[in-house]
């Protein structure tokens, strides 16, 4: 016990345990919130960050500026968390190509650890709505598809049609289709409310609330054709346009051929 | 040679073009079997109809280029019922164009007026029986069946009324009340003023009281959209600041222009759309409009934090909701 | 005699002993009706209506007209749970538990959009051959009244499963029913049975639309068809065709083939399309919550002008003495579409007050040949169109990359700059097809095969047209332009001057034509 009690009466003994206790926390925190992306220890962090601000400064700085302040030409990033770097940048919006009134999804620039390590910058810079974690996106098993579609319909109908189809929004933006959005992206859309998009907080729309409405995204994505060609699921104005083609256009050639002499 | 104007000359039918059925009896044969062919093609029709109603499961689906993943009971059905039905059609048509006879007939009109005795005829007799009557001379009786006719169209009016209730001012009064919470739509949770990020849109309904059921017509007019962007980004009179609370503003959902939910929030923009007809509102100038043919802007609700924190109403809404009606005065 | 013969002599005797049928019989199996396949748009129509009677009937044996609330526990796993309108579930149990209720509920909508197109496409049939001229006057009224009447039976029909699109439909009706001045708000309210939404309008439109207007249908398409009967239709000018006779196909037995079978083709096209097209899809709409919107919301195509008009209205209301006038809902809802139809439906004699015409017609006009009455049509068609288009200006904006505030603007002013434009464009085409005729007439068709004269010159064979094609390029009347005199034979002033002035400038204009060759130009030309 001698030594011991030397060790711990040393100069190193109070940073030595904070560095211990820093590392416990640290890898007990990313042990109950972990994906199941590799975990990283404090030194492949920092290095994550040091990536993420490199790549920042090359490619993003530009318009958001060096400080993430941004300018006249794009939003201050200060505070829009890991989830708004993960949303943009995976699906191909950020970096921008075409400044126009809607910025689109195209294919991504930046792969997965690069993006990763994008976010865990900006993170760093100041708190904000963190990537959700592979646990919290059950919703197979968490979400209810009614009460998504309920849900839906109240929040999300408006923007994006019925059945997730997307819609116009004034001066040219739209709301895109939500088709084939992975339930990661339409989650994190949610809480960091991208362009135009409000912010759909977790105490108005709870997590759980935000499951069923993903569930009811994806039932309404598989789910088959109950009653023929969809017609774009957008209502009556694809099944007015068949009429006047299709519809008319069989009928009208029966008549031609009704009335026309045999040989 | 004259000087008159001749106009071309109608020269008449022309010669009737025999078919080849008419004359060649192959033809004819061929007609009858393609007829008959079109009349089996139906009879299948009808036989895929009935076997798909009883025979293909419910929950089967089945891939086709253009129509996806389609459902097989729904589809198979309609296809045969399609086909039983237009080559009945398709049959009787070719039988008529090339078996039955095709000679065009010459049939004469008759002038629609009638002839000059059969109408004097009519005036004649018209005029003796309405004389005989007398309504014309017989003021009396004219008076007193004109009154009695025209009370008793008055009858159906009168049976209507129950129809409904007189709008009294229901147009003008929603559940809003002092005090009343605000609360999530679906859920019913209040809310603080916490709860929401700048840049945050909440659909939000009053809290009832607990005996209240909430019906669709309490959601007609109760309704309203709270957002949250900065306090300084408002530019609004004194008044209608006092409204808000720290950047928090609260509006009837119900559009001015024809009712439509005007749900659809702008955050980079701040503009609120309706997507029945496009009317553009303007949150941070308390819902000006500023595209589209609503011409007055959403009503906004006073709101504020009870003693417990959570966002209530100050007071109703300081004018009717929804659309315009000829008793609202602004 | 045949047993067959026998056994139908002795049932059309006992018939006859108790009706007196044989001698309506004989003539109308023999009436001749003319053969062109224009002519049988109003049929489609017609077996549309017929098609809506029965798929309609099947529907109402299930479909529950009521809006008191149930909770869904049907099959379709997405609503289950919820709390809805009888209404709403009971559409879903047709759509998914009773074996061919959805390809029902399908053939019943399609017929609905087919019948209205067919009605428009037969109206403009009509008005461009000029069948609605005397006699036929009353049964284009007619045929107005059933084209305002569809558009309201369709409404109320997509209206009935109340769904968040058909009730979105409805909260827009009632809007406009509570602009009207003075009565607006009680209407509404007897309407509705109270507030909107409420408890009665549901049950209460299914009376109208499966009773009253199915109904007054029948009445008038009957009246609508005895007077096509006994008038007899109309034909195209041609050789052997006169104003006083028919030339045609008797009814029995090629008429009733043709006819008859083409019911059959106008349901198995429209059982194709519920077939294999998805329409209504009311379970991914949900049940209406007055709370809950979708972008992208329109009505059935055939209401789609007047969205469109509703949309691009200016943001006008009036308020005086405490009270609200919308003009921003009145004018594109009521007063707009108000003149157009009563435009629509007295044209026959604005048109006869314009040419002074009070003679019978039953040989139809060529387009062309009428250059202003096809114009003012084309004018007409364009300014439902921008409308249309302007009715789907989100839809069309989504998809076309555009921003809806310019579709907007472009339909805020294309609909008061393009009918114009199509006036006069329509009218000049008409003068140049008129000239066309012309030359055919005179000189004949072109051959294409050159001819070297003999002093060098290259001409190109014309060869001259038949005499039946001559005749029918020819047939036509070109009535002067009415001639009114501003004073009488004594020379007083006329009253009605200036009534009278304008209809003489309008009747000038109605007259301009390309004048026909006759038979004077043609032996001119021979002489050449």
């Amino acid at each position: 016990m001698k030594k011991l009690s030397k060790l711990r009466r040393s100069s190193f003994a109070s940073p030595l345990l904070l560095v211990v206790a820093l590392f416990a926390i640290g890898t007990t925190f990313s042990v109950a919130s972990a994906t199941d992306k590799t975990e990283l220890t404090v030194d492949q962090r920092s290095a994550q960050v040091a990536e993420g601000k490199q790549i920042f400064l090359k490619g993003c700085s530009s318009c958001h500026g060096l400080n993430l302040e941004g300018s006249a030409i794009a939003p201050s990033l200060i505070g829009v968390g890991a989830a708004s770097v993960d949303c943009q940048v995976r699906t191909g919006r950020m970096p921008v190509a075409d400044l126009s009134q809607q910025i689109a999804r195209k294919k991504p620039v930046y792969n997965a650890e690069q993006t990763a390590a994008l976010a865990a910058y900006v993170a760093s810079t100041a708190p904000g709505p963190a990537i959700p974690g592979e646990s919290s996106l059950n919703y197979e098993r968490d979400g209810n598809t009614a009460e998504g579609g309920t849900l839906f319909r109240t929040n999300c109908a408006m923007c994006h049609n019925f059945a997730g189809q997307g819609g116009a929004l004034s001066q040219g933006k739209y709301a895109p289709t939500l088709m084939g959005v992975e339930p990661k992206y339409i989650y994190e859309a949610l809480i960091t409310g991208p362009q135009s998009m409000p912010v759909f907080s977790d105490k108005t729309i709870t997590p759980a609330e935000k499951l069923s409405i993903i569930k009811w995204i994806k039932a309404a994505e598989t789910e088959p054709q109950l009653g023929g060609a969809a017609l774009g699921r957008v209502g009556p104005v694809t099944e007015g346009l068949l009429v006047w083609t299709l519809g008319l256009g069989l009928l009208i050639g029966v008549a031609v051929w009704l009335a026309a002499k045999a040989r | 040679m004259s000087n008159e104007i001749e106009a071309i000359k109608d020269p008449g039918l022309p010669a009737h073009v025999h078919r080849k059925a008419d004359t060649d009896p192959v033809a004819e044969k061929r007609a009858e079997r393609q007829v008959a062919i079109l009349f089996l093609i139906s009879a299948l029709g009808t036989v895929l109809f009935i076997y798909s109603y009883y025979f293909i499961a419910e929950d089967v689906f089945v891939f086709f280029p253009v129509l996806g993943n389609t459902n097989a009971h729904q589809l198979f059905l309609g296809l045969g019922l399609a086909i039983a039905l237009f080559f009945i059609g398709a049959a009787a048509i070719h039988w008529a164009k090339t078996l039955m006879p095709d000679e065009e007939v010459i049939a004469m009109r008759h002038t629609m007026r009638s002839e000059d005795e059969d109408r004097d005829a009519l005036v004649v007799t018209v005029k003796e029986r309405a004389g005989a009557a007398g309504l014309g001379r017989r003021s009396l009786i004219k008076r007193s069946m004109g009154l009695s006719l025209g009370l008793i169209g008055l009858s159906p009016l009168v049976l209507l009324r129950d129809l409904g209730p007189l709008p009294g001012n229901d147009l003008t009064k929603t559940s809003w009340m002092a005090g009343t919470r605000l609360v999530t739509d679906p859920g019913d949770r209040p809310i603080r003023p916490e709860d929401l990020e700048v840049g945050a849109v909440a659909q939000v309904l009053p809290k009832l009281r607990p005996d209240q059921a909430r019906t669709l017509n309490d959601i007609g007019k109760d309704a309203v959209l709270l957002i949250r962007i900065r306090p300084e980004e408002f530019q609004l009179s004194a008044e209608r600041l006092s409204w808000t609370y720290d950047g928090i503003i609260a509006f009837s959902k119900i559009c001015s222009h024809m009712g439509c939910a005007v749900a659809l929030y702008e955050q980079s923009t701040k503009h609120l759309l309706c997507p029945c007809h496009q009317s553009t509102f303007d949150v941070p100038r308390a819902a000006k409009v500023i595209f589209g043919p609503a011409a007055r802007p959403l009503p906004q609700l006073a709101i504020t934090v009870d003693a417990e924190g959570y966002l209530i109403a100050q007071k109703p809404f300081s004018e009717p909701v929804g659309p315009s009606f000829w008793e609202r005065s602004s | 005699m045949t047993a067959r013969e026998r056994v139908a002599g002795t049932v059309a005797n006992y018939v006859d002993e108790r009706t007196g049928a044989a001698k309506w019989m004989k003539k109308n199996l023999t009436k001749v009706f003319p053969d062109h396949w224009s002519f049988l748009l109003g049929e489609v129509a017609l077996y549309s209506f017929v098609i809506l009677l029965l798929s309609g009937t099947f529907l109402t044996f299930w479909y529950d007209p009521s809006q008191r609330e149930v909770l869904y526990e049907g099959t379709y796993a997405p609503l289950n749970g919820l709390h809805m309108s009888a209404a709403y579930s009971s559409t879903l149990h047709i759509s998914f538990e009773v074996r061919g209720g959805l390809l029902m509920r399908q053939i019943h909508h399609w017929a609905a959009l087919i019948f209205m197109a067919a009605i428009v496409v037969h109206l403009m049939r009509v008005y461009f051959t000029g069948a609605f001229r005397k006699p036929r006057e009353f049964n284009w009224i007619i045929g107005v009244g059933l084209l305002t009447l569809g558009i309201v039976e369709g409404f109320l029909g997509y209206s009935l499963p109340d769904d968040l699109l058909s009730g979105t439909g409805i909260r827009i009706a009632e809007a406009i029913i509570q602009a009207l001045p003075v009565v607006g708000s009680y209407l509404a309210f007897f309407a509705f049975g109270g507030a909107f939404p409420g408890e009665a309008f549901i049950p209460r439109i299914f009376t109208v639309h499966v009773l009253l207007l199915p109904g007054i249908f029948l009445a008038l398409i009957t009246v609508h068809l005895m007077l096509v009967w006994y008038q007899k239709h109309t034909q195209w000018p041609g050789p052997g065709r006169t104003e006083k006779n028919v030339v045609g196909y008797p009814l029995m037995p090629a008429y009733m083939a043709k006819a008859g079978g083409f019911f059959f083709i106008v349901f198995g096209v429209t059982a194709f399309l519920g077939a294999v097209a998805s329409i209504n899809p009311i379970w991914l709409y949900g049940p209406y919550n007055p709370g809950q919107i979708s972008a992208g919301s329109q009505p059935d195509w055939y209401m789609g002008w007047l969205d469109g008009l509703v949309r691009m209205s200016p943001p006008l209301e009036s308020h005086f003495l405490g009270h609200t006038v919308s003009w921003n809902i009145l004018i594109p809802g009521l007063i707009v579409p108000g003149i157009l139809f009563t435009g629509m439906a007295l044209y026959p004699f604005i048109e006869s007050w314009i040419t002074g015409d009070k003679r019978e017609h039953h040989l139809l006009d060529r387009p062309r040949n009428v250059p202003n009455r096809t114009a003012l049509g084309a004018m007409s068609l364009t300014f439902m169109l921008v409308a249309l288009i302007n009715g789907g200006n989100d839809i069309i904006a989504t998809n076309f990359h555009l921003a809806i505030n310019q579709v907007m603007w472009f339909s805020r002013i294309a609909i008061f700059v393009l009918p114009p434009i199509a006036f006069v464009v329509t009218k000049r085409i008409c003068l140049s097809l008129q000239r066309a005729d012309r030359e055919l007439v005179l000189h004949g068709r072109e051959t294409g095969r050159l001819l070297m004269l003999p002093h060098g010159e290259f001409v190109e064979v014309h060869e001259p047209i038949s005499p039946e094609l001559a005749w029918k390029l020819t047939a036509h009347e070109q009535a002067p332009a009415l001639a009114l005199e501003d004073v009488d034979a004594r020379g007083v002033r006329r009253a009605g001057g200036l009534k009278n002035k304008l209809r003489k400038r309008i009747s000038q204009a109605n007259a301009e034509s390309i004048s026909k060759p006759t038979l004077n130009d043609l032996k001119e030309i021979e002489h050449h």
